[in-house]
């Protein structure tokens, strides 16, 4: 076990002028998890490109099984072993999972035979070690993101890799699922395979990973076993300063009613019976399951799928909402769940994304203030704290938790008297999103309600009022957060009575 | 270090340069190249391909296409003559002309827009069944016999050439405005570059891309009209090949083919550039039949610049796509 299988090695990389990795270095040892964390920007995903080949370091070397890996490309870290598996994953949607699978595993020249019936049955197998009972004939497109990735693993295993570098694997999963994968990482580690593991999660560090590497700036900060850190240790690491509370939520008194679902439902998704309440100052967390249907209530609302059930009340009047300006116009703000597809318009410069849904207000007969907007962009670029050189410059240039505060600016122009977020600190950096927590504070405080859907048990429960859980499509509990527990959440939207034993698979709606 | 600005404006700069390399050429060879005359008859040659090419930039902005407009030209103007011949007076001509234009957009955008169907075939369906509806109504024969004020508006030649390319620059600079400054400007440009996105934030796309269209159609008749202006009579065959000029245009000028980004000024230039090729190489003694080859070779050497930027943008897009595991 002392010798390591993948160690970097002071490796230095700049792009254009940003020094990204200082003399960074790692060691990897065959049959662990090895955690790297650290903030956006601290040269996490260049550390991993050095490694799987994708960029050449300026200076420093990767070796594997104490090689020198000479000549570093993707296809030459492919060939030694060196897989990687992205939050995305990147399956060939009209391919079957066969031909996907095959893909990394089959050696073809062009001109060599196909045997369908082995290449089915190897399939089968690999997707049988990962424990996936997904049939080797459907097309990649129409699985789930828990099964892509599952296939993606499955491809990693039948190119034999010793290494496997997992980017943000739960990213996008629901509890039940992320537990799922923990069984595969565990039994991968048992073959003795090597595993680096990203996360933002902290908590789920703790429940998956040996040890434990921060960076920060470029530079290695520490490498721990993981039994021996707590979280506190490890954001205090990050971030080289001491964070006192990373859910800031101070309990509001609530104040009217501003939003009243009534039997709320959308047969298009699935959505049916939902009936709750939102007050002014309140924060009212939204969790359950990915597929529980949350993202489609948030999107019933605001009248991207316009709901066909049940009435929907502001402020004790009935409203009919079809489309998201008619949202917006009833002060309703939405904040997407998929941030870098749609949060953002990635072209247009900050400011323009910043007032494109007050665009009516910034207009006399159809004419942009142009001071007005820029003073609008410059106010919340200071109030967000929005990291740029310039706010001409497109959304696209921003690191991820800035493109977010551009997404959310957008909506707090509009002064909206409800703030639907979707998992709005997913995949961004423990700074911004202590940030974006604070700024949720500060607006239920000044009387906006917010809804805000997660899947992050602990921001839940740290942050909101009162926590609505959902489960296959309905409203299964309203709970208070002084009742509510990680266990009690969870059991409820499993489907489970609170303490009742341990979780099996949720059973389906009617 | 490249001024922003000028990195920013790289294509329609380089068009610009080629431009004015081309003019340069063309004036060290044939001084008379610069003759009042000549370039009169330029300016009136491409002020509609300009106006149909304003069109062209809205609709490949939004991130759409449309090969209809040629199709669409003729049919504006071969009605612009029918009315006129029916007796319409002059001043009735121009909104007429532009309300059928509108309407045969407006029927692409609705096709497009609400419908979503693909432009490139509704288009492409358009192209063919406006043409082939033209040649069956007309059966080929010209439109002869116009009043005598359908030409040049009665206002004879020279005041009519005035009219007709002061009104293509006036347009020009009426739209550039309007994409800058008017919430409908940044509206195309939001759609364009991102649909969804724009949806989120409360735009409606399908009501853009009708806008448009039905803008494209407008600009398309009042094109024809102009154009129509300058015979004593109209062919029946008006416009052939007209949507891949303007297309051309806007290509050359800058503007992205996958929408989202560029503008009317390298429109402007595009249109220049490839409408004056052919004349100064007339000029420089060149054999004109070069002249379609050397447009072709600027038109992939714009969309070969197109392919290098877009790489390096490429490039800073990684940073988008996983920017959660930190860069």
């Amino acid at each position: 076990m002392s010798e390591p299988l993948l160690e970097a090695i002071g490796v230095t990389k700049a792009y254009a002028g940003v020094q990204a990795l200082r003399a960074a270095s790692f060691a990897l040892r065959a049959g662990e998890v090895h955690a790297l964390v650290g903030e956006n920007g601290a040269g996490k995903s260049t550390l991993v490109k050095v490694i799987t080949g994708a960029v050449a370091a300026d200076a420093g070397e990767v070796r594997l099984g104490g090689q020198a890996i000479t000549d570093p490309s993707p296809r030459r870290a492919r060939s030694l072993g060196i897989a990687a598996i992205y939050q995305q994953p990147a399956l060939f949607p009209e391919l079957t999972v066969a031909e996907n699978v095959a893909l990394g595993v089959e050696a073809a020249g062009w001109w060599s035979r196909v045997d369908w019936r082995a290449r089915r049955r190897r399939a089968a197998e690999l997707l049988a070690q990962v424990g996936a009972s997904i049939d080797p004939d459907t097309d990649g497109g129409l699985l789930t993101l828990p099964e892509q990735q599952l296939v993606e693993i499955a491809r990693a295993l039948g190119a034999q890799a010793r290494v496997l570098v997992m980017d943000e694997p739960t990213a996008s999963l629901s509890e039940e699922d992320a537990r799922r994968l923990f069984g595969v990482i565990a039994e991968l580690r048992g073959r003795g395979v090597g595993i680096v593991y990203i996360s933002h999660r902290l908590e789920e560090l703790a429940r998956v990973a040996d040890r434990v590497t921060v960076l920060r700036d470029g530079r290695t900060i520490a490498t721990r076993p993981m039994a021996e850190v707590d979280r506190a240790e490890l954001i205090q690491l990050m971030v080289g300063r001491r964070l006192d509370a990373v859910f800031p939520k101070k309990p509001a008194a609530p104040g009217e009613v501003v939003l009243e679902l009534r039997g709320l439902g959308c047969s298009a998704t699935g959505v049916r019976d939902v009936s709750l309440s939102l007050r002014a100052g309140e924060v009212l967390g939204l969790a359950g399951l990915v597929g529980a249907g949350r993202t489609e209530l948030a999107r019933a609302i605001f009248g991207l799928t316009p709901a066909d059930q049940g009435e929907i009340r502001l402020r004790g009047r009935t409203v009919r909402i079809r489309r998201p300006a008619e949202a917006i116009a009833h002060g309703i703000a939405h904040l997407p769940e998929d941030r870098r597809r749609h949060g953002v318009v990635a072209e247009l410069p900050i400011s323009a994304n910043i007032t494109l849904a007050s665009l009516d207000r910034l207009s006399r007969l159809g004419r942009l203030d142009s001071r007005r907007e820029k003073e609008i962009a410059v106010e919340y670029a200071r109030r967000l704290a929005i990291k740029t050189p310039a706010l001409f410059l497109p959304v696209a240039t921003l690191s991820g938790g800035n493109q977010q505060k551009v997404a959310l600016s957008r909506w707090l122009v509009t002064r909206p008297s409800v703030l639907v977020l979707d998992e709005p600190t997913q995949g961004i950096d423990v700074g911004a999103k202590s940030e974006i927590h604070a700024l949720m504070s500060e607006l239920a405080a000044q009387g906006v309600a917010i809804l805000m859907i997660s899947s992050e048990l602990p921001e839940i429960l740290g942050m909101s009022d009162r926590i609505a859980v959902m489960r296959a499509g309905t409203l299964v509990a309203v709970v208070d957060r002084a009742q509510a527990t990680q266990e009690s959440v969870m059991a409820l939207a499993f489907g489970h009575r609170p303490l009742e034993g341990p979780a099996s698979a949720p059973e389906a709606g009617p | 270090m490249i001024p922003r600005a000028v990195r920013r404006h790289q294509r329609e700069l380089s068009a610009l340069l080629v431009l004015i390399g081309l003019l340069a050429l063309a004036g060290a060879l044939a001084p008379s190249f610069f003759g009042a005359t000549n370039l009169r008859d330029l300016a009136v040659n491409d002020a509609p391909v300009l106006i149909v090419a304003i069109g062209a930039t809205l609709v490949i902005l939004v991130g759409q296409i449309d090969i209809s407009v040629g199709s669409q030209f003729a049919v504006c103007a071969v009605a612009a003559g029918g009315l006129a011949r029916r007796g319409v007076p002059v001043p009735l001509l121009l909104p007429g002309t532009v309300a059928i234009g509108a309407a045969m957009g407006a029927l692409n955008g609705v096709l497009i827009g609400p419908l979503g169907l693909p432009s490139i075939i509704v288009t492409l369906a358009m192209l063919v069944a406006w043409r082939d509806g033209l040649r069956w109504i007309t059966q080929g024969a010209w439109v002869q016999d116009l009043p005598a004020d359908f030409q040049w508006f009665g206002l004879g030649q020279s005041a009519g050439q005035w009219a007709i390319v002061g009104a293509a620059l006036a347009l020009l600079v009426a739209c550039a405005w309007m994409l800058r400054h008017l919430g409908a400007g940044r509206a195309v440009y939001a759609v364009g570059s991102d649909a969804e996105a724009a949806r989120l934030a409360g735009i409606e796309p399908s009501r853009v891309v009708v806008g448009v269209f039905t803008l494209m159609g407008a600009l398309t008749g009042l094109a024809a009209l102009l154009d129509a202006a300058r015979f004593s009579s109209i062919p029946s065959n008006m416009g052939t090949g007209l949507e891949l000029q303007a297309i051309a245009a806007v290509v050359v000028g800058g503007t992205a083919i996958t929408g989202g980004r560029g503008g009317l000024g390298g429109t402007l230039v595009g249109v220049a550039l490839l409408g004056t090729i052919g004349t100064a190489l007339a000029f420089a003694g060149v054999n004109p039949f070069w002249e379609k080859a050397i447009q072709g070779a600027i038109i992939l050497a714009a969309l070969a610049s197109d392919v290098a930027l877009g790489r390096l943008e490429h490039h800073g897009r990684a940073g988008i796509l996983h920017p959660a595991a930190g860069d």
